[in-house]
């Protein structure tokens, strides 16, 4: 019983740690700035993270899977570039929601048919489509593009109040990603999709020999990242009513960040959604702490958020090399 | 195997691509924008398209040396592009003479003047991006993370170090004498075609007259087998990304007296995209093996000779961006196996 309660320890060791490291940076955070306390605070931290959550999400299946994308943030940018040109033409949004999803969905399925045909590292091949993606997004628009369309203002400025609590609202938008959160985890925990992707992560020769889809899976994975970066683009195009390429430079590493902080492994085979939550919250309540503070530059948010990847990752060395010798 | 054909001979040179390519746009620019090869004197300097190419790729052809010898090692660099803004940040903080007790004002901060001696600036600045390489070489040879993560973190990370040294702001210099790295003229060529010249003889010194070179190409094709053939490969990787910082370094300092300023967040931008393009072109794998610095050079010295011949024809800048991810997707296939599979078929067809 000890031994299994010590097993079931070190398996999610990561993700204790991490669920950890949140709430006492909550806990110090609610010290320093009482006003933190407010329960508004903390929907905040899913208002303002959605599309980083939604990034991440897509980033963590693909890291589990072996590979790594480095084009969601371009495609972020190209699709609030892309939907806030179309709506500007006068485009309905019912039209222009479902085709950037279809882009983000065909995006993802060029990259991972890229590096599953043609045999180009992920990493290459996703930052050509990370510049590709902004190249694109420049050539639409130099500047940033402002929405008007009624429909995206209705989504962007009607709160919806959390029952129970007084005073503490959400916005639509902001439901994406857990909805998408709970079906990624559900995808990846409970489906023989799920199983392969794991499987290839931990050894995809193994995972050919044995029959199960590889290139299918492996293409997917990337589709599904493109489809959470679509996503990702039409939350943060709503939520700032605008699109501009230069949107969410450097979220590539936020989305990296965060699965690692999850307990995510970088050599693809282990990680967990729910953890991937964790570390955007993390992430989100070191922003917020810097935003109370109010003196301290947003710079300092890149670098501990670098700082702490760092630490994780030196973390999960520790806790995977124990499992290894435990078994 | 002596009697290998000219044709195999030159197929298999990996100087062919990128010169093929140079000759290309070249040609291309002879028809369709002649005034690209006008070159004037004046003031005793050559000015013109074609020393632009030399002067503007110079940056690039300093970090693609450096990024040859990280790829070489079968890792990559994507932190380029931020270690070029920390040394630019790093020299313009040291020159600024507003740094002492006197009151700031306009008059103060506009003194062609400087508050570190010049030698001293140089040797801080290109300490700053080699310890940067430093650190990416520790990471990925100590600490064993994969390269690319452990870049990565420098490459978001080093943008904002940078506006921490600069206090967030772009400073713009006006020291005379650092102009000089960017904008002056030895024997009328601009000085950086001799930095350049002068990094990659040092390069090559290293990798081709000392075993250093064969060491990384070891290394690239199997660390483990070169380890148990007792070669450091932990100090192989950690020397090349070293030099890959000590490059950044140079070309920071080249940048920033180009444009006479330094800005955290735009120095040295989509470098490291252009670097790995260049390397690419060289015909250096991205899986690390052989490679070859001059190569690496003249595939920098393509990159920017299609850049302005594209600023050249009218195209919108913007759209270059776009256009230089499928020129590099173009070039990785044509090295890919699928590729060299195709066209292997096609010659050994003509030979029978």
């Amino acid at each position: 019983m000890a031994r299994r309660f010590a097993s079931l320890l070190i398996k999610n060791g990561t993700l204790l740690i991490t669920f950890a490291i949140f709430i006492l940076e909550y806990f110090i955070g609610g010290q320093l700035y009482p006003a933190m306390k407010q329960p508004q605070v903390f929907f905040n931290l899913f208002i303002n993270n959605g599309s980083l959550l939604l990034v991440s999400i897509g980033m963590t299946l693909v890291i589990i899977s072996g590979g790594i994308d480095l084009s969601v943030g371009g495609l972020l940018a190209l699709t609030s570039v892309a939907s806030a040109a179309l709506l500007k033409l006068g485009v309905s949004p019912a039209i222009v929601i479902p085709l950037m999803i279809v882009m983000g969905i065909a995006f993802g399925g060029a990259m991972g048919s890229i590096i599953h045909f043609l045999k180009v590292q992920p990493f290459i091949a996703t930052l050509m489509g990370l510049f590709f993606a902004r190249g694109l997004a420049y050539i639409i628009s130099l500047r940033s593009v402002t929405i008007t369309n009624s429909f995206y203002k209705y989504l962007a400025l009607t709160p919806l109040h959390i029952p129970f609590l007084s005073k503490v609202y959400i916005y639509i938008p902001t439901l994406v990603a857990p909805i998408m959160l709970l079906a990624a985890f559900f995808l990846a925990k409970y489906t023989r999709f799920g199983r392969t992707v794991y499987a290839i992560g931990n050894n995809e020769q193994s995972a050919l020999l044995m029959g199960l889809p590889v290139t299918r899976t492996k293409i997917s994975v990337y589709v599904f990242s493109g489809l959470c970066s679509a996503l990702a683009g039409i939350v943060f195009s709503i939520s700032l009513l605008a699109g501009y390429g230069q949107f969410a430079t450097g979220m590539e590493l936020d989305a990296i960040a965060a699965a690692v902080i999850g307990g995510t492994l970088l050599t693809g085979g282990v990680g967990n959604i729910f953890g991937t939550l964790f570390g955007v919250l993390i992430s989100g309540t070191i922003v917020s702490i810097l935003q109370f503070n109010g003196t301290l530059s947003s710079w300092w948010t890149r670098m501990s958020v670098g700082v702490l990847t760092l630490i994780f990752i030196g973390i999960q060395s520790f806790f995977y090399s124990r499992e290894r010798r435990s078994q | 195997m002596n009697k290998t054909s000219l044709l195999d001979r030159i197929r298999g040179n990996r100087l062919t691509l990128p010169l093929a390519a140079l000759v290309l746009i070249l040609v291309f620019d002879a028809f369709y924008a002649p005034s690209f090869f006008k070159i004037r004197i004046q003031d005793g300097h050559l000015y013109g398209n074609l020393i632009d190419v030399l002067n503007n790729g110079a940056p690039l052809a300093l970090v693609a040396l450096g990024m040859t010898l990280v790829i070489a090692t079968g890792g990559v660099d994507l932190s380029v592009g931020a270690v070029i803004a920390i040394s630019a940040a790093m020299g313009a903080v040291l020159i600024n003479p507003a740094l002492g007790n006197e009151l700031i004002s306009n008059a103060i901060l506009t003194r062609d003047a400087t508050n570190t001696p010049l030698p001293i600036i140089l040797l801080a600045t290109l300490a700053a991006g080699s310890l940067c390489g430093f650190w990416n070489g520790f990471l990925v040879s100590r600490a064993r993370i994969q390269p690319i993560v452990a870049t990565l973190i420098l490459m978001v990370a080093g943008r904002g170090i940078a506006q921490l040294i600069t206090n967030g702001q772009i400073m713009t210099i006006y020291y005379t004498p650092y102009f000089w790295f960017g904008n002056g003229y030895i024997l009328g060529l601009p000085v950086s075609i001799y930095i350049v010249a002068a990094v990659f003889l040092l390069a090559w010194v290293l990798v081709r007259k000392t075993s250093i070179g064969m060491f990384i190409e070891s290394v690239g094709i199997n660390a483990k087998a070169s380890f148990y053939s007792g070669i450091s490969e932990k100090n192989v990787k950690l020397l090349a990304y070293t030099f890959c910082g000590f490059c950044a370094a140079v070309a920071g300092l080249i940048l920033s007296s180009y444009v006479h300023s330094a800005d955290g967040n735009n120095n040295g931008l989509n470098y490291e995209l252009d670097a790995i393009l260049a390397v690419v072109m060289g015909g250096t794998l991205m899986t690390g093996g052989r490679f070859s610095l001059l190569a690496s050079v003249i595939g920098a010295m393509v990159i920017w000779t299609f850049a302005l011949t594209v600023y050249t024809l009218g195209v919108p800048a913007n759209a270059l961006l776009a256009a230089k991810a499928v020129l590099v997707m173009i070039v990785i296939l044509l090295y890919s196996d699928v590729a060299k599979r195709l066209t292997g078929r096609l010659f050994r067809r003509k030979g029978a």
